[in-house]
């Protein structure tokens, strides 16, 4: 076991590394970041001297060692768009938003998918699984934006319940709790058809087994069968696919903040592309590729911990 | 007294036109319709189907609602109805939103054609090397696999919408970059199961050499996996391209990509819904078009994909 979580940790040391190299490099192909530093009239001694400052006139592997070190410590860089701002204290400063954000839509999705997922199992093959089938084949077809911009049509344009933007939240003090609802149903809605299909096929492996069997035979009511015996036992699958349901979050974040103007990691890393802020988004993106990779490694140790024989594949 | 009625036995009907029918039902016919309708057919004829120019509209005939909503209001507050000149009514730049979508066909559907053509022979290639070989040059590939697993493609796609500029090429790299590992990581489970089986070993001993043995032994073994997997992976393919668009880091303006017609309604939905809906649609059906096509291949080529 400490074998496999040593290789594991290594290939996610890797994994990183890799992803710090593409930033790298692709920083350096956008072009000298000189050229948007000089004044009109700077010398060649000016550009000599402000190079050696910033560490340019150095071979490149040194360079991107320097780079290295200031990811680690957490120095990103000035920001371009919002001018004397640190982008990774920018970085911070929106992480609240979109916590609370992805913690709402969590509870939505789950909300949302457990109950369909156990019902459509316990119906299988009639009316209701088919429309289970439908409900998550249209989940998986559906672009994110499409949906955020239909529920805020609905909601918002025709029915005027609830505001169409801006940032909101329960749990710090800005107000207006109810500005969470519709990013939040966008957000989870879009990790619904996965779970659910999840919960379905977990499942029925479930309701095969001895042991409901017996406590069918043992005369527990139907419903406690299957909400209390079945449904502890199948929930371990769609819990432990935690990693690909954030992705899915980062992923759908960036979108359902931008439709949402929802002021979080995701309208910032949207703001600094259309401003052309590398600085700004290369910190979103290794900071969501750390924690991506993280949480995947955490994932897959939880997984072997629990079969062993996935230490041994 | 009762009539006693005798059941006919149902005659074995052989005329013509039903048997086609028998036939034809073995098909998927209305995802394949849809996906003719929307996706393939527009994207061949887009010149001669579209009603009108996608890249020029007259900025009298602006934000012109669809064919079937009426005239409302007086005055200065009056709204024009719709007519059939432009059925799906027209953008905030006075062009045909229908003329838009079925050129905006085409350009989803060459997106999605090259990209995965490029991701399926790369992928393939390394699978089929690193499955075959095994080894070290097995655990590189595979390490790369893990690599382009781990990296959340729209994240990628703004690093390199900043660092490139958003474009056509921009859009393939990303796609390829973030695809190819799937085929890589199913044709070498496909390669490192086949390499074992006697046909192989036999034309080994008859004296083929590895690339032989790769290209025409295994291979022609994986091809509908590869299949079945392309197909399935269109329809996500043009979700990915759609989504990227739509947040500006995928095509540039003025393309008349879906994603970035909905891109462009999404200021005018409280005025304007059908700028952002009909794109919205054409996306929507084209990829459930595409995923219940690849269902269907998967459970005829290869059901044991059937966790794909």
């Amino acid at each position: 076991m400490q074998r496999f979580i040593m290789i594991r940790g290594f290939h996610a040391l890797i994994a990183l590394l890799a992803v710090s190299i593409i930033i790298f490099s692709l920083a350096r192909l956008s072009g000298d970041p000189l050229d948007t530093m000089l004044d009109i009239d700077a010398t060649e001694e000016d550009e000599a001297r402000l190079r050696a400052y910033w560490g340019l006139d150095q071979p490149l592997h040194v360079q991107y060692f320097r780079y290295l070190g200031n990811v680690v410590t957490g120095n990103m860089g000035e920001s371009i768009r919002w001018q004397g701002q640190d982008a990774m204290g920018l970085l911070l400063q929106r992480l609240p938003a979109t916590l609370e954000l992805a913690f709402f839509s969590l509870i939505v999705s789950v909300i949302m998918a457990l109950p369909i997922g156990v019902i459509v199992a316990v119906k299988k093959d009639t009316g209701i699984d088919v429309a289970g089938k439908i409900f998550a084949l249209f989940g998986q077809s559906m672009p994110s934006f499409a949906l955020g911009l239909l529920l805020m049509w609905i909601f918002a344009v025709q029915l005027g319940w609830l505001p169409t933007s801006g940032r909101g939240s329960f749990f710090f003090d800005v107000g207006h709790p109810e500005k969470l609802i519709l990013p939040a149903i966008a957000l989870g809605y879009f990790q619904v058809a996965a779970i659910m299909r999840l919960t379905r096929s977990s499942m029925l492996e479930v309701l095969d087994t001895e042991y409901v069997k017996l406590a069918r035979i043992k005369g527990i009511s139907e419903t406690k069968v299957i909400w209390k015996h079945c449904l502890r036992n199948a929930m371990t699958a769609p819990l432990t696919y935690f990693g690909l349901i954030l992705g899915g979050f980062m992923t759908g974040s960036v979108v359902t903040e931008t439709i949402f103007t929802f002021p979080g990691i995701g309208l910032l890393a949207i703001d600094a592309v259309r401003a052309k802020d590398f600085q700004v988004i290369q910190t979103v993106v290794v900071f969501f590729a750390g924690i991506y990779i993280v949480a995947n490694l955490l994932v897959d140790i939880l997984y072997a911990y629990m079969d062993p024989r996935i230490r041994y594949a | 007294m009762a009539e006693i009625s005798i059941p006919q036995p149902a005659q074995p009907s052989s005329s013509a036109p039903l048997r086609y029918w028998r036939a034809a039902r073995r098909y998927p016919l209305i995802p394949i319709f849809i996906m003719l309708v929307v996706l393939v057919i527009p994207a061949i004829f887009a010149d001669v189907v579209a009603p009108h120019s996608h890249r020029v509209g007259s900025l009298s005939n602006r934000l012109v609602p669809p064919a079937w909503v009426d005239a409302e209001g007086e005055g200065i507050f009056a709204k024009p109805g719709g007519t059939w000149v432009h059925p799906f009514g027209t953008d905030e730049q006075g062009r045909d939103i229908l003329s838009r979508i079925i050129h905006g066909a085409r350009v989803s559907l060459i997106v999605a054609v090259v990209s995965i053509l490029l991701a399926g022979i790369t992928g393939t290639t390394l699978g089929l090397i690193a499955g075959y070989f095994g080894g070290n040059i097995d655990h590189l590939i595979m390490r790369l696999v893990d690599i382009a697993l781990s990296i959340p493609a729209i994240l990628l796609a703004l690093v390199l919408a900043v660092a490139l500029g958003p474009s056509f090429q921009t859009v393939i790299i990303v796609i390829v970059s973030i695809f190819w590992s799937r085929y890589a990581r199913l044709v070498r489970g496909e390669a490192l199961r086949l390499k074992s089986q006697d046909f192989v070993a036999r034309a080994k001993v008859a004296g083929a050499s590895n690339t032989r043995i790769i290209a025409r032994h295994i291979f022609p073994n994986v091809t509908n996996t590869i299949i079945v997997l392309a197909t399935l992976e269109i329809g996500q393919v043009i979700l990915l391209e759609a989504t990227l668009s739509f947040l500006g880091a995928g095509l540039p303006k003025p393309t008349p990509a879906w994603g970035l017609m909905v891109a462009s309604g999404r200021g005018l939905i409280v005025t304007s819904w059908w700028v952002a809906a009909f794109p919205g649609l054409a996306i929507v059906l084209a990829v459930l078009s595409m995923n219940l096509m690849g269902d269907w291949l998967r459970d005829k080529l290869d059901p044991k994909l059937r966790n794909l």
